[in-house]
């Protein structure tokens, strides 16, 4: 196990080298830089500007500079925000992005496995279908029209909740509702026919067979079964949802790092991007890796290699 | 001989599939005295296991009983809640089932899952369930059973699991123990070392048996009584000498012929009698053998025969019995 994790954690450090290396390439690519969006400035600060960055040093002495501060843990001052670093802007937004993200992803984890579960032990009855009917829209609507018709019916017409900030734990609700909208949904379907699977299965019969309760049946035998699935799903949707959804931050004035993240390409942000890129790799790239243990450690037939 | 322990009456099971209502078991009697061996033969598809599974209230959806009753050790079955039915289950009557590889959880040990069984259905704490299962492992002729307690199903062969399916079913010492084809999955020496062991354990505990199979040898080998069944029908009931000497039903003496010898030491498959298998979502009206029966008459295709008692223990349902047995009479008369 042990040695698993370090060859992990090696093929980590590769594949987020190989992500930075392609984020500065294809940045540097792109015609146009930071400072050419805002009103063109004199030749002279332009100049300047460039100089006070590195940036008019030759491409491979800024990749250099760039990977030896990285590898110190530094990702160098943000561009357009003035006196902020890049670490200062993403450990600010990432803490109030993971905050709302996490209650989000364990809302829809705990009701995505409980309709889930409920569907499939009721297969073809109503409460079945009204779940599946429930669970594909939540599929079909995009956030962004969740997170309106919530900002209506719960701000505008009922007047209940504050529609911005996240000044009190009342200010989460709606927030959390747009953002578990869609896992809920996903998680509900894959929970129903994972179980559904594993309900037919022989060792369910077994489990019947020695006079179990229901209780007994679906949380010992099936759910840890079952599950599976939803464990796979749980590495890239904790890594979406920790690091912020723009559209639901813009609506709901959070300040989140999904803000961060768009903001920072549309003002060619160089050191933010490649921060908020490497960033998001990296959590990626750590879920995954949490994810295979979960595996592991929920399924001993599974082989860590 | 002892006390009834099973009496399944005019049973009847339904599937309710969307193609249609499966009539699985059709009127089905069954009876079987407490210390018996009682072996049901008949091909696959023929209703044995569903047979099985109405004992123990185990019908899988969207299958249900639609007729008849089943009486077993004193409890109606059919009458009976699934809170009434979790106490008898696993306790006074055990099954182990047709697929060895299959039937036990693959994220438990096997410990976990013997104690589970001993800890529902007994008052032992957890130290003498641990003792009780490893007794058990012993017993089923496990090697080394602390270390496999705490092996996971896929680290252990199929004869191996099947003998943890074994230790299973034993746990709490049942009235009944139903093996449904328990040795199918297994080579031949290690099936005969399972039935060996169980016909040990019978005489250890006591306790009886419904062996189901399609393998004429372990019949004849090991039961008493004989139930041969067709197309969800009991078709010939009877002890085993009468079943293998005096075979009455046409589908029993078909099964007989396709075997060579019986007293071939090795065990033998039943070749399928020539002909396909009954649609059960459209039973016929008469006998179900009828399509294959070199003997059908008129009157096959359209009535089921009834039982003709041809002893105390031997009885069958063919038209030609019910017509000797008409002639006899007529001549008696
Ligand atoms: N879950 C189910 N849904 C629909 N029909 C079923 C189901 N289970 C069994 N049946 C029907 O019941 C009939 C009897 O099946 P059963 O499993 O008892 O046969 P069997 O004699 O045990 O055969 P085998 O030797 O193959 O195990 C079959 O014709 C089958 O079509
Ligand atoms: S009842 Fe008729 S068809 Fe059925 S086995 Fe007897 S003779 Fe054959
Ligand atoms: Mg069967």
């Amino acid at each position: 196990m042990a040695k698993y994790i370090i060859k992990r954690v090696l093929l980590a450090v590769v594949t987020l080298w190989l992500i930075a290396t392609i984020t500065f390439i294809l940045m540097n690519m792109v015609p146009g830089g930071p400072f050419l969006a805002e009103k063109a400035p004199s030749e002279a600060t332009l100049k300047a500007l460039n100089e006070k960055y590195g940036l008019d040093k030759p491409l491979i002495v800024q990749y250099g500079n760039y990977m030896s501060r990285l590898l110190r843990g530094d990702m160098g001052p943000s561009i357009k925000q003035r006196g902020r670093t890049v670490n200062q802007i993403i450990s600010n937004g990432f803490k109030v992005s993971a905050r709302v993200g996490g209650i989000s992803v364990l809302v829809a984890v705990l009701i995505g496995i409980t309709l889930g579960s409920i569907a499939a032990m009721n297969r073809s009855k109503w409460i079945d279908n009204v779940i599946i009917v429930v669970s594909t829209c939540g599929i079909a609507v995009p956030s962004f029209v969740v997170s309106t018709v919530l900002m209506i019916v719960f701000s505008v017409k009922l007047k209940l909740l504050p529609t911005y900030g996240l000044s009190s734990p009342l200010h989460y609700i709606m927030p959390v509702m747009a953002l578990s909208f869609y896992p809920t949904a996903y998680i509900t379907r894959l929970m129903r026919s994972s179980m559904l699977e594993v309900l037919g299965q022989d060792y369910m019969r077994t489990a019947r067979a020695k006079g179990l309760s229901q209780f007994k049946m679906l949380f010992k035998h099936a759910l840890r079964n079952a599950i599976l699935p939803v464990v796979t799903y749980l590495g890239p949707l904790l890594a979406y949802t920790l690091t912020g959804s723009f559209v639901v931050e813009k609506i709901f004035t959070i300040p989140g790092l999904g803000n961060d993240f768009i903001s920072s390409i549309t003002n060619r942000d160089y050191t933010l991007i490649m921060g908020t890129t490497i960033f998001l790799a990296a959590l990626i790239v750590t879920m995954n890796l949490m994810v295979d243990i979960a595996y592991k450690l929920i399924d001993p037939r599974i082989k860590l290699k | 001989m002892g006390n009834t322990l099973v009496d399944i009456k005019n049973l009847r099971v339904s599937f309710f599939t969307p193609a249609g209502e499966v009539k699985a078991l059709n009127d089905v009697s069954i009876k079987m005295e407490e210390g018996e061996v009682l072996g049901i033969v008949g091909e696959s598809g023929s209703g044995k296991s569903v047979t099985a599974y109405s004992l123990m209230g185990l019908i899988p959806y969207p299958g249900r009983i639609v007729g008849g009753t089943i009486d077993f050790n004193g409890h109606r079955i059919n009458d009976m809640s699934e809170a009434e039915m979790r106490a008898i289950r696993g306790n006074e009557v055990s099954i182990i089932f047709q697929d060895p590889m299959t039937s036990l959880n693959p994220v438990y040990t096997i410990g976990n899952q013997i104690m589970e069984v001993i800890l529902l259905h007994t008052d032992k704490n957890k130290e003498q369930a641990y003792e009780r299962a490893v007794e058990l492992l012993t017993l089923v002729g496990i090697n080394e059973p602390a270390k496999r307690m705490k092996q996971y199903p896929h680290e252990l062969s199929g004869g191996m699991r099947q003998r943890v399916m074994i230790a299973i079913a034993l746990a709490c010492e049942p009235k009944l123990l139903i093996a449904d084809e328990p040795t199918t999955a297994l080579d031949v020496t290690i099936q005969a070392q399972i039935l060996e062991l169980m016909m040990e354990l019978k005489q250890k505990i006591g306790m009886s048996i419904i062996m189901i199979t399609h393998d004429l040898g372990i019949v004849a080998n090991m039961c008493q009584k004989i139930a041969v069944m067709y197309g969800g029908k009991v078709v010939e009931c009877g002890t085993a000498d009468e079943i293998f000497y005096n075979p009455r039903h046409e589908y029993t003496k078909g099964l007989l012929r396709s075997i060579p010898r019986l007293t071939d030491k090795e065990h033998r498959k039943l070749i399928p009698i020539e002909g396909t298998p009954v649609d059960m979502l459209n039973p016929p009206a008469g006998c179900p053998f009828a399509p294959r029966c070199n003997s059908c008459m008129k009157i096959c295709l359209g009535r089921m025969p009834e039982y003709t008692d041809l002893s105390e223990t031997h009885y069958s349902a063919c038209w030609l019995l019910q017509k000797e047995e008409f002639e006899r009479r007529g001549q008696g008369a």
